[in-house]
């Protein structure tokens, strides 16, 4: 008994048309905003290192992360370098550990940069690179994450995580001060728990607070991203029904833990954010949440550091200084944004 | 039917009354219940340990209804993904790239080009993407016979790769009012994301429990040669199990959208490996042939309570992270030492020995 069996190529043909029709429908609603503004040095502005030197190639690594704030410091070095007519600008990918960045390193040291910029996935597991380079007379500047040996960089840049927490531990006591509460209820919300960075912030924050007399009522870890933010915000609220001052160390998980905190309507506590970012700075400005301020840890700090490895690689120093050569460490402030200078700062979100 | 511990002579009296006494709950088709109910009383010492170390919390009525929705609430999104999840294990598979689809739609959902589409532009891209990721999955796995550990993982990879590619590794804010909402508001007093889990979970159990897609499922997890012997197309139907993941996953990424307002590549991290643990202390086999979408939503369930639990008395996340290990090791081990055996083992007496 012959068995028919049913002709579906035209089924076939109409489903794959719909098929790449929803594909290509789908393919349109990809396009993005650009990367927003970078946090540059400014054109001429009077300071006689602005005046072109000799030709200096910057070699460039910073990982490849997922953050806004690691985004933004490569988004940076890639600004800076352009603004500047006698730097030729090379990167390297990363790669997604220490490892894989040794070995792209290595690759850019044969190609003999003047200056290499680096901003390490881990400071420790990079150190012996760092050492390497210095060796074979490249000079190293080190971003961020510190190398322990002072012999394995020409200059480290980094922001002061210790120093963020004392900053936003000053802000909440000022204001609890002024509003006469004793015994406050504060909490905080930190980041990724196994970062050195995230413990040197809650220390500086919790020492302060204890000087003061204060301490942080419940502490939760989110992982620097939003929807972690609006979980840990969400149970730190049930936890705390009434909350005096809460600070979130990163204003990118705060655009969740701001979701989390609308969500249950809590207006009686204020909020202190970290790391500076332009929504973050604009919602300070225009003061309609409980977001109140914020402490810097500006990825900025890549444009100077650019900005620096130029005058290195051109044997200037810094002008403001009386020396003539550049320094070993610079350990960038943390500042604290509030309504009243959130104008001055808004050039410098990220 | 009947059990070890019976004596002979009430073997033919038991049989015929099937229905009431012991032996419906010692009989194996029970053992689901009996699981399901082993994880209420779960729930219940957590939340009598929650009373009792905070009582002056637990003695506020009005907080502890917060609570609740709030516990639900926070499982609602995983609870979607772990029952696409669990239809996936039931049939024999894995699919380790939930949260990968998750991000991917997401990211997908909340460019601008899809924004200006509004509220519904976003929901169907985000569907459209966990569908097409699922589908892709599918192919995979069953017509390019890949294992679907590799297939998942591969496309785990992928799909991060792509999401963050999209997104230009920002963070990407929803400014569609409709799509924030879905996270606070409220119909008939019971959050809207309560619902959507609500309707997923039914949904699901229908699917398996009352379709032949559902026996289907059991039938090619359990034994995919003899389902395939008896008439099954079994690589169209584990195709389409991994569909049906993939939009769960989509559904599940316009809830954490909404909560999050806004999403990002590096959202829902990590989020297979809760959702195969809920299936896991829910009864379902990793090997596949076995499993209850009933019991996938208590294990999600008791997952956020112990997270609730650990928040609200200030303890920290790696504390919370070794009891919940704890409690998956302790699930698979009485999966595996099946309680009928421990009770034959101590209800041993010279007679029957």
């Amino acid at each position: 008994m012959a068995r028919q069996t049913p002709d579906v190529s035209r089924r076939r043909f109409l489903a794959s048309g719909a098929a790449i029709g929803g594909a290509a429908l789908l393919a349109a609603c990809t396009s993005n905003a650009t990367p927003n503004n970078a946090q540059t040095l400014g054109g001429d502005s009077g300071n006689p290192n602005a005046a072109p030197g000799r030709r200096v190639i910057i070699g460039f690594s910073a990982p490849a992360a997922d953050h806004g704030w690691i985004a933004a410091i490569t988004n940076n070095a890639k600004k800076q370098a352009e603004a500047f007519s006698d730097v030729e600008f090379k990167t390297v990918a990363a790669g997604a550990d220490a490892a894989a960045q040794r070995a792209a390193l290595t690759g850019l040291l044969a190609e003999k940069p003047n200056v290499i910029v680096l901003l390490p996935h881990d400071g420790k597991e990079l150190n012996a690179w760092g050492l390497e380079a210095m060796r074979a007379g490249i000079p190293v500047v080190n971003l961020d994450r510190a190398f322990p040996d002072p012999a394995a960089y020409r200059l480290q840049i980094k922001g002061d995580n210790y120093g963020m927490g004392v900053s936003a531990a000053n802000y909440v006591i000022a204001q609890l001060k002024a509003k006469g509460v004793s015994n406050p209820i504060i909490g905080e919300i930190a980041g990724l728990d196994f970062l050195e960075l995230t413990q040197e912030r809650s220390k500086g924050f919790a020492d302060t607070l204890k000087a003061a007399g204060f301490r942080v009522a419940n502490r939760r870890a989110a992982e620097f991203t939003a929807d972690t933010g609006q979980r840990e915000a969400t149970q730190l609220l049930q936890a705390l029904p009434r909350m005096d001052a809460l600070w979130n160390h990163d204003d990118d998980q705060g655009i969740g833990v701001l979701a989390a905190i609308n969500a249950a309507n809590r207006k009686e506590f204020f909020m202190v954010g970290g790391a500076g970012a332009l929504k973050a700075i604009q919602d300070i400005q225009a003061d309609n949440t409980v977001l109140k301020a914020t402490v810097t840890y500006s990825p900025s700090m890549a444009s100077s550091a650019i900005s620096l490895a130029r005058l290195i690689g051109q044997g200037r120093g810094m002008s403001d200084l009386v020396e003539l050569q550049v320094p070993k460490e610079i350990v960038l402030a943390s500042e604290t944004i509030t309504k009243e200078n959130a104008a001055n700062y808004l050039k410098l979100g990220f | 039917m009947s059990t070890g511990t019976q004596a002979p002579g009430d073997t033919a009296a038991a049989d015929a009354a099937p229905v009431a006494g012991p032996n419906w709950w010692r009989d194996e088709a029970s053992e689901p219940i009996r699981r399901n109910l082993g994880l209420v009383g779960v729930l219940a010492a957590l939340i009598v340990i929650g009373a009792v170390t905070r009582p002056d919390l637990y003695g506020d009525p009005a907080w502890v209804r917060n609570n609740i929705f709030t516990i639900l609430m926070q499982a609602s999104a995983i609870g979607v993904v772990t029952v696409g999840m669990t239809f996936v294990i039931i049939g024999g598979g894995i699919d380790l790239s939930v949260g990968a689809i998750m991000a991917l739609a997401g990211v997908w959902a909340t460019t601008q080009a899809t924004q200006s589409f509004g509220a519904g532009g976003m929901i169907f891209a985000a569907l459209t993407v966990g569908l097409a990721v699922g589908l892709i999955n599918g192919v995979l796995i069953s017509y390019g016979r890949l294992v679907p550990f590799i297939a998942t993982l591969a496309m785990l990879v992928a799909a991060r790769g792509l999401a963050a590619k999209i997104s230009g590794k920002q963070t990407q804010v929803s400014s569609n009012l409709d799509i924030n909402s879905i996270a606070t508001d409220r119909i008939l007093g019971v959050p809207v994301l309560v619902i959507i889990l609500g309707l997923v979970v039914a949904a699901g159990w229908v699917l398996l429990n009352r379709t032949t897609f559902g026996r289907r499922t059991v039938a090619v997890g359990g034994n995919p040669e003899a389902a395939r012997l008896a008439g099954i197309n079994v690589r169209l139907h584990t195709l389409r199990l991994y569909a049906l993941s993939g939009l769960c996953c989509g559904i599940a990424a316009i809830m954490l959208t909404s909560q999050a307002t806004s999403a990002q590549a590096a959202m829902a991290n990590l989020y297979e490996l809760d959702a195969i643990a809920a299936a896991i202390i829910g009864g379902t086999l990793l090997s596949g042939g076995r499993g209850t979408i009933i019991g996938a939503l208590f294990g999600v369930v008791v997952f956020s309570t112990i997270t609730n639990l650990f928040a609200i008395n200030g303890l920290t996340t790696e504390d919370q992270n070794m009891v919940k290990g704890g409690i998956i090791v302790a699930a698979v081990l009485v999966q595996q030492f099946r309680l009928k055996s421990v009770t034959q083992f101590l209800s041993r007496t010279r007679a029957n020995t």
